[in-house]
This record gives C-alpha cells, sequence and structure tokens, in this order.
C-alpha cells in the first residue's frame, strides 16, 4: 500500500513538471532532499530520545502498569464478550497506556500479543471477532497525551509555544475515538438483530 | 484551556521521576538505558524519512496539486484550504512519515505557529496510521475476513480530522 503511494506521489509529480516547467525546480529539490531529511531528523532525535529514556523509567517503576490498570474498569465494558480475567485485556490496557504516552515501540509488542489472546477464543480462525475490531478503533484513533515528535519538530523551527497543541490534539483524539467506538457499538448492536 | 497545555509534560516528568524513586529503581542508568532505545529507534527510522521526504517534495514541488484544485474548484468551490493541507489529511491514516514529510514542509514555509502550522500538528496528533495498524494486526494473527474494522477505523479518522479543523479554528 505505502509503496503503490510512494511511487505514485514520485511518478506523478514528476511527469506533472515535465509538462509545467517545473523539472528545473525539481532537479534542485531532489538534490536537497537528502540534507532536509537529514535534518528532519535531527530535529526529532534530541525530544524522543529524552522521552524514550523517561518512559523506560516509567516501564521499570511499575507506572505504565498502574496506568494500564486504571484503564481496566473501562476496558471490560467496551469488551463485554471477553471473559474478566484473560490475559487480553492486560495487553490491551498496556497497549493504550503506551500509545497515550506517546511509547509507539512498547505499544506495538503489547498489541500484537493482544492479537494473538483474542485470537485464541476466537471460533472462526479467518475472521475478525467483535473485541478484535473494538480493540483497532480503540487503537488506531490513537489517543497521544504527549505527542512527542509533533513537539520536536515544533521546537525545531522555533515555535513561540511548542506545547499550545497538546489539548486541542487531545480533545481532537477523543472524539475521534468515542466516534469510532460509536459506530461500532451500532454495528454490533444491529448485527445482533439480524441474528 | 491554555494552562492543561502547558503543564502537562512538566507533570509527567514530576510523577515518573518521582514514583521511579519511590520504588527504588536506579533513574539514571534506566534513563540512559531508554535513551538508548531511542536512538536506535530514531535511526531505524531515517531511511523511511529520507524516502518520504524525497516522494512528497518532488509531488509537492511538481505544484500539480494547484492543477488538481483548479480543476475541482467549481466543484468544492470557495473553500480556502492550504494546498498542502488536503494531502497531508488524506496520507496521514496511511502512512504517519509521509504525513510528518509534509508537516516539516509546511512548518518550514509558514512557521509552526501560523493557522496552518498549528491545524497540521494537530492533524498529524489526532490519529494513528489506520489502515497500517490494521493491516499489521490482522495479518499476525492470519484473520483475512476483517469485517467492519477498516471502515469504523477510517470513519474514526475522519471525525478527527474534521475535528482537528473544527478545534483550530476555535483555538487559534
Amino acid at each position: 500500500m505505502v509503496s503503490y503511494i510512494w511511487a505514485f506521489l514520485i511518478i506523478i509529480g514528476l511527469i506533472y513538471s515535465f509538462f509545467s516547467g517545473r523539472i528545473e525546480v525539481i532537479n534542485k529539490s531532489i538534490l536537497a532532499n537528502a540534507t532536509e531529511a537529514l535534518d528532519l531528523i535531527l530535529s526529532l532525535l534530541p525530544i524522543i530520545v529524552l522521552w524514550t529514556g523517561m518512559l523506560k523509567i516509567a516501564e521499570e517503576s511499575g507506572l505504565l502498569d498502574k496506568f494500564a490498570k486504571l484503564l481496566n474498569p473501562i476496558l471490560s465494558k467496551l469488551f463485554p464478550d471477553v471473559p474478566k480475567d484473560n490475559k487480553a485485556l492486560g495487553y490491551i490496557s498496556s497497549n493504550i497506556a503506551a500509545n497515550m504516552l506517546g511509547l509507539g515501540s512498547a505499544a506495538t509488542p503489547a498489541g500484537l500479543k493482544a492479537m494473538s489472546e483474542l485470537q485464541k477464543l476466537n471460533q472462526k480462525k479467518d475472521t475478525a471477532t467483535t473485541p478484535m475490531i473494538t480493540f483497532l478503533v480503540l487503537n488506531t484513533a490513537g489517543v497521544t497525551l504527549i505527542p512527542t515528535t509533533i513537539l520536536a519538530l515544533r521546537v525545531a523551527y522555533n515555535s513561540g509555544n511548542p506545547e499550545i497543541i497538546i489539548l486541542p490534539a487531545i480533545l481532537a483524539t477523543a472524539s475521534s475515538s468515542i466516534a469510532g467506538l460509536t459506530l461500532d457499538y451500532f454495528i454490533r448492536k444491529k448485527k445482533k438483530k439480524w441474528k | 484551556m491554555e494552562i492543561i497545555s502547558k503543564i502537562a509534560l512538566p507533570i509527567f516528568v514530576l510523577l515518573i521521576v518521582f514514583y521511579g524513586v519511590k520504588k527504588k529503581v536506579n533513574v539514571y542508568d534506566t534513563f540512559l538505558e531508554g535513551a538508548k532505545d531511542g536512538l536506535i529507534t530514531t535511526f531505524n527510522i531515517f531511511p523511511a524519512i529520507i524516502a518520504m521526504i524525497f516522494a512528497i517534495n518532488i509531488f509537492l514541488d511538481s505544484e500539480v496539486l494547484l492543477f488538481i484544485i483548479k480543476l475541482l474548484n467549481p466543484f468544492i468551490g470557495g473553500i480556502n484550504l492550504n494546498v498542502e493541507i488536503i494531502p497531508m489529511a488524506i496520507l496521514r491514516p496511511i502512512s504517519g512519515t509521509a504525513s510528518l514529510a509534509i508537516m516539516n514542509e509546511i512548518f518550514q514555509k509558514f512557521g509552526p505557529d501560523s493557522y496552518i502550522g498549528m491545524l497540521s500538528s494537530i492533524l498529524q496528533g489526532c490519529t494513528d496510521t489506520t489502515i497500517y495498524v490494521i493491516a499489521l494486526y490482522f495479518s499476525s494473527i492470519k484473520v483475512t475476513k476483517i469485517k467492519h474494522a477498516l471502515w469504523v477505523g477510517l470513519f474514526a479518522d475522519f471525525v478527527g480530522i474534521m475535528m482537528a479543523f473544527i478545534l483550530t479554528n476555535l483555538f487559534f
């Protein structure tokens, strides 16, 4: 998927610029591109390194688990089909907790484990179950309390107020999660009626 | 409202360090260990960043978007949108790196504190790479029939993107 989009951007861009006479600009930008990528990565690097260091402390001290436990009561309501003592719920909450703190690399392993636990409860192995879908909706809406990369880049470009976007971003992502979960809930209800 | 944004980060740092000390974690060494992981992660995404900056810049510099918008103008009429924000909104659910590359472009041109700079920041923060996550998670357990997962995910993204526009107008 990403592969097609990548090729599409390059091919469309180049073909159009041959016609529009912007090929000279493109020529320059191809050469400058790689440097720009390096600048970007260098401006992201400090905050990412700092924040992963911080979060490692949170992980080791058990703060992340504690945070995940806070989510448990909400989760058992969202996943009525999963038994309360099932491992899947634990993985789901640590996935969500890690995502919230902007710790994507810790979120993915927990998420994959949650999926394989949910698969154990699955009757038809090639078909998604309702808890799986609910989990993915929750996950892809991506509630992030501290958006580290965005903050890093804003700092790098000398923003006067780099952190000002945190609250609106949280509100936007929260409404996206709620909208997704609501739609998911109604689809589930409707399907039950059909049965 | 602004105060919440301002104190979120310091409070998190305080909470993490305080709790770490309380639980007798060797906070300094643990920090270094985590920071090293962060360094490795950042270098691991470097090739993807190069690839995406390369493609996005060619696409944006060709100004093919101006042409497309001219074509669409009679239909969308009057909506005054910055050219870069549309592909960013479209690419956000597909590739986080691609939308990051566009955000970088926007910061460079207009600055992070401009209206469009704020909008792109919130847009980048409001959702995850839905299509990638769905593909990865379902393929890891070999589920092929994903039912309504994709549509609900994209619907949530759409709501998030709309909210990003609304909130930017409301806040800034």
